[in-house]
Formats: structure tokens, sequence, C-alpha cells
């Protein structure tokens, strides 16, 4: 019994990375002010030339610094559109997301099925051996374990710095924040392309070490997850994991029973919450 | 006199402006086949020429342009209010899959009440899917873009459930599909064409949604909302009970394109009845700017555009994403242009 809860919470972990990447990178922007709605974009982006670069190269390190990459320059598209021309947020985000599903099924096309030596799984030595928590949190690949540092370094950005202070700042009101001496709309793009960065890692996390594959569209509504569960979340980056963690759990054993990645018991259970 | 021709230049100069930006699109994405080693304008010339250069070409536009149509306007209604439905896709499954049990349980009725049944059942279908998203906006303030969005994946799952379970054809050889409906529950189609009578749905909701707009105390009401929320809740105009009506109603009319496509082109419900046409429908009521007139004819183009796509998939072996990549730069202009009208956020 144990045994079962053990390997089902292991997944969990495994499972909720991706999610939680995009979770942290909403947060971020959301606190400036900025839904992005293209998390699902950046993160396939972040898949497709992480998974691209790691085929050619055989580098799974360069891969995952290309994804992250190519998430952020996704996501100043949407940068561009909400702040410089301060187009509808919520539809550029949408926008966003039906370019790069396109543009990564195009140029993802001929890598389909091709096979990669994805991230390796790294076993923290002594902290692996303590019984339970240790399989569950210590055997994993070295994006899980940046995912759960991201998320506390998140929290001390947010609320313990002067950028954080600034970026919360220009989130509850942008006219305080100018006069206050704010670069609003340099904050804002770069919180943005952060953001991207984010997703980007979890579309990396993804296809390097989740999959280990490419497929069109592999992302499956994770993105729109990650920005449901910063509703969830209420904006807080420590509650982020928590959700991350019992939200990829319906995911994963959906994906379990079913032969295709279901999103139906998440969708329920996000219904539910955000009640 | 001096003012309306600078309001007739301007639109002129607007009319062009938005054309060389379409044209922009239009170049970046034969920059990209460019570099793929493909070339664009075969590809253009055969997403034109294979929609446009026959009459078989053209009915194949119009059968594209039916479920758009519906699917834009199932957009547009929530969209007068600013309400973001982006759950046609599932609302158009949903509806399918109930027009699907009454074909077959109760397939053996005579095609004038079965007919009428069917269109009753599969616009239901759609509006109780939308209900929920409505239900837990007025409720509890969900966020009805997420949620609508969220809920396409479950309607795909439900009728994917459907069709390899109960529903399963005993004699496809276990294929993934419901046996034929019976001829009563077919539309028409006319003369060669795969045009059908769903056409009618199509343009009789466009036309009652115009006139709803315009002449109503309801459409009245709609525009105040979307202009001016807090104006309309102090001047006592019920926004829930609008929440509720609108995405229903345009839950509806997605479900009445499902029951179409299954009615009609199919005649059994099977996975992957519809390629998209939510999302599509979505864009071309973005590129109408909720217009229902303009909603004809950006349906027209998009279906131009898409049927395109199903051919140079066979015809040059070209991915149809090619034409996402199109539609999803159109809107990303159409949405830069109308944020550039704008004065303040």
């Amino acid at each position: 019994m144990i045994g079962i809860i053990e390997s089902i919470l292991t997944g969990a972990v495994r499972s909720g990375t991706p999610i939680l990447y995009g979770t942290l990178g909403e947060i971020l922007t959301e606190r400036a002010g900025i839904v992005n709605l293209g998390v699902e974009g950046s993160m396939v982006t972040g898949a497709c030339v992480a998974f691209i670069t790691t085929a050619e190269t055989q580098d799974p390190v360069l891969g995952v610094i290309m994804g992250a990459l190519a998430g952020g320059l996704a996501s100043l598209i949407h940068a561009f559109m909400v702040v410089t021309l301060r187009a509808n947020q919520i539809a550029s985000g949408l926008a966003l997301m039906f370019l790069c599903l396109g543009v990564t099924s195009f140029i993802g096309r001929p890598y389909v099925g091709v096979r990669i030596t994805g991230i390796q799984t790294l076993t923290i030595p002594g902290l692996s051996d303590i019984p339970f928590l240790g399989r569950i949190m210590f055997e994993h690949d070295v994006l899980v374990y940046l995912a759960y540092l991201s998320a506390p370094l998140m929290w001390w950005f947010l609320f313990r710095t002067r950028w954080g202070l600034y970026i919360r700042a220009v989130g509850e009101n942008k006219l305080v924040a100018f006069a206050m001496g704010v670069r609003v709309q340099v904050l804002q793009y770069s919180v943005i392309g952060i953001g991207g960065v984010f997703s980007g890692l979890g579309g990396a996390h993804l296809s390097l070490a989740y999959t280990q594959s490419w497929v069109e569209a592999m992302t499956a509504g994770r993105g729109f997850v990650a920005v449901a569960l910063t509703i969830f979340a209420t904006w807080h980056p420590l509650r982020g994991v928590l959700g991350a963690v019992f939200l990829a759990q319906p995911l994963l054993s959906a994906s379990r029973f079913r032969p295709r990645g279901s999103m139906c018991p998440p969708t329920i259970f996000i219904c539910c919450h955000m009640c | 006199m001096e003012m309306l021709a600078l309001v007739r230049n301007n639109r002129v100069i607007d009319v062009l402006r938005m054309t060389g930006m379409m044209a922009l699109a239009f170049i970046a994405v034969g920059l990209l086949l460019l570099s793929f080693g493909k070339n664009p304008i075969e590809a253009y010339g055969e997403i034109f020429k294979g929609s446009l250069g026959s009459t078989y070409g053209l009915s194949e536009v119009v059968v594209k342009m039916i479920p758009l149509m519906l699917c834009a306007v199932a957009t547009a209604i929530p969209a007068r209010m600013g309400l973001l439905n982006v759950g046609a896709e599932g609302q158009l499954h949903i509806g399918a899959m109930w027009a699907t049990w009454g074909a077959l349980t109760l397939g053996e009725w005579p095609k004038e009440i079965l007919l009428p049944t069917l269109v009753l059942l599969g616009f239901l279908g759609g509006a109780v899917f939308a209900f929920i998203p409505a239900f837990f906006r007025v409720k509890a303030g969900v966020n009805e873009t997420i949620c609508t969005l969220l809920l396409n994946y479950v309607a795909i799952l439900i009728v994917e459930h459907m069709v390899h379970g109960s529903w399963k054809d005993p004699m496809s050889f276990n294929w993934p599909f419901t046996r034929e409906f019976s001829d009563a529950a077919r539309l028409a189609f006319y003369g060669n064409t795969r045009i059908h009578t769903g056409l009618w749905f199509a343009l009789g909701a466009i036309v009652l949604f115009y006139l709803a707009l315009k002449r109503t105390r309801w459409g009245y009401e709609l525009r105040i909302i979307g202009d001016n929320a807090e104006a309309a809740r102090r001047a006592g105009i019920p926004i829930n009970r609008y929440i509720i009506l609108t995405l229903c109603i345009g839950g509806g009319l997605a479900g009445l394109a499902g029951m179409a496509e299954v009615c009609a082109i199919q005649g059994r419900l099977r996975p992957g009845i519809s390629t998209g046409f939510g999302y599509t429908g979505f864009l071309v009521s973005w590129l109408a700017l909720h217009n229902p007139l303009k909603i004809i004819l950006m349906a027209f183009l998009l279906g131009v555009l898409s049927l395109g796509g199903d051919m140079i998939q066979i015809s040059l072996e070209l991915p149809y994403a090619i034409v996402n990549i199109l539609m999803a730069l159109i809107f990303f202009i159409v949405l830069g242009r109308l944020a550039a009208g704008r004065k303040e956020y």
C-alpha cells in the first residue's frame, strides 16, 4: 500500500513540474498586472525547440537553455501586443497560443518519432535515503529540483526585494508606480519575458524529461491548467507548489487509466476549487 | 461636407492599411515556407485555386462556412457584452452528441417530427454545456475564458467515450463511430454539392443576431453592458441574467453546428467531427469585430483558407499548420489594429 502511494506521489511531483513552471511564470506576470493566456504557446514552443536542439546536438543542457529562451521570445510577442499596442490581453494570449501551436507543428514535423537521450534522473545522495519522502522528492531530474527551488526563490523575490515590490506596485496601480519612478513598460516587458522563460522551461521538462519525445500540441492544455492554478494559488508561489502536485495527480492517474492524456479530472477539480 | 469627405478618406486609408497588414501576414508565412525550402507562391496558388477556382471548391467553402458562421455567432453574442466564449468547440461536440442520441434512439420517427427534434436536441446540448461556465461565472466569478477553454477537452473526451463505448457500431470492425443515422435523421443536400440545409441555421442566426442587436431592447442592453458594465449594473440591468442567456444561446448555436455536422456531412458521430471549427469560428468573430454581417465575410475568408489548407495537404504535402499560422498572424494584426485605434486602456 505504502509502495503504491509512494509511486503515485512520485509521479505527481514529476508530472506537476511543467505545470508548476507555467504557474510560477504566470504568477510573476499577473503580479505585474498582465494576464498571459499564451502560457500554453510559450510552453509548447519551449518543448519543441528544446527537443529539436537536443535531437540535433545530443546536448540536453543546450536544449533546455534554447527551450527556455524560445519560450521567453514567444511571450515577448504578447508583451509587444499588450504593453506597446495595448491590445486586449485575453485575446492576445489566445492568439499567441494559436500562433505557437501552428509554428511548432510546422517546424517540429520532421522530429515526430525521433528518439533522444533526454535529461537523466539525478538521485541526490543522502536525501534520497529518507524513508518515504526520499523517493518521492529526491529521485528526479534536475529540472524538477530547479522548479521546487524556484518557488521559494520567487516568493523571496516578490515579497522581500525592492524589484518584487515594484512588480507588485505596477500590478496594483500603474499610475502610482509610475509616479514612484518605476519604468512601467520596461518592467512589464521583462516580467512577461521571464514568465515566458519559465513556461519554456516547463515545456522543456515535458519533452526532454517527462515524455522524451515530440508530438504536436503535446502540452494538451497544461498551459491553461497553469493559468487556472495561478488563480487557485491566489497568486502566491508557495501555494502554487501545493496546487501543482495536487492537480497533477488526477492528470497523472488519468493518463494511466486512459491511453490518451485526459484533461477531464483536473478541469473538474479546478472548477470545484475556484468556487 | 468636408467632415464627411474626411471620414470617408479615413475609412479608405483604414481599409488600405488593413489590407496591407494582412498582406504582411501572407509575406511572413511565405518567408517561413521559403526558409524550409518550400515554394510559397505555389502554396498560395494552390490554396486559392483549390478553393475559388471551381464550383466544387466554392461549394466546399460554403460547407465550411456553415459551422464557422454558427461558431462565430456563438462567440460574438457573449463577446458583445464582454464575455469570452472560447468553448464553441466543446459546445459543438456536445450538441452533436445530443443530436446523435436523438437520431439513434428515435430513428423511426417520421422525418417531419424527427428533424426538428434533433435541431432542438443539438441546440439544447450546446446550451446546457455552456450553462456550466455561465453558472460558475455568475455564482463564483470563475473566469469564463479559462473555464470554457478547458471544458473543450472535457467535451471531446466525453464524445470519444461514447463512440468508443456503448454507441460503437457493432458492424464497424471496431472503428470508433456510431451506427449510420436513418434517412429521416439526415439533413438534405442541395444539388450535387455538400451544401446542406444547415446553411439556413447559420444565416438565420446571423440575421436574428443582427436584428436583435439593432432593433430590440435586449440588444441595446447587451451593448450597454459591453460598453460599461458598472453603468449597466447601476441602471438596473440584470447582468447575471444576461451572462447566462448569452452564453447559453451562444452554446446552443455552436451545438446546432455540431448537429448539422453529424446529421448532414458525417451521417454518424465519430471523433474528429470538427476540424477546429470552434477555434476558427472564434477567430472569425474577432476578425469581424463581433459584427453579425461582417461575420459572413470573414467566415468566407477563413473558409477559403481552411479549405485551401486541406488542399495543400493533399497536393503539395504541406502541413495544415501553415494555414493555422496564417490565421494566427491575421488575428494578431487585427488585435493590434483594434487597440491602436483606442485612446485609453
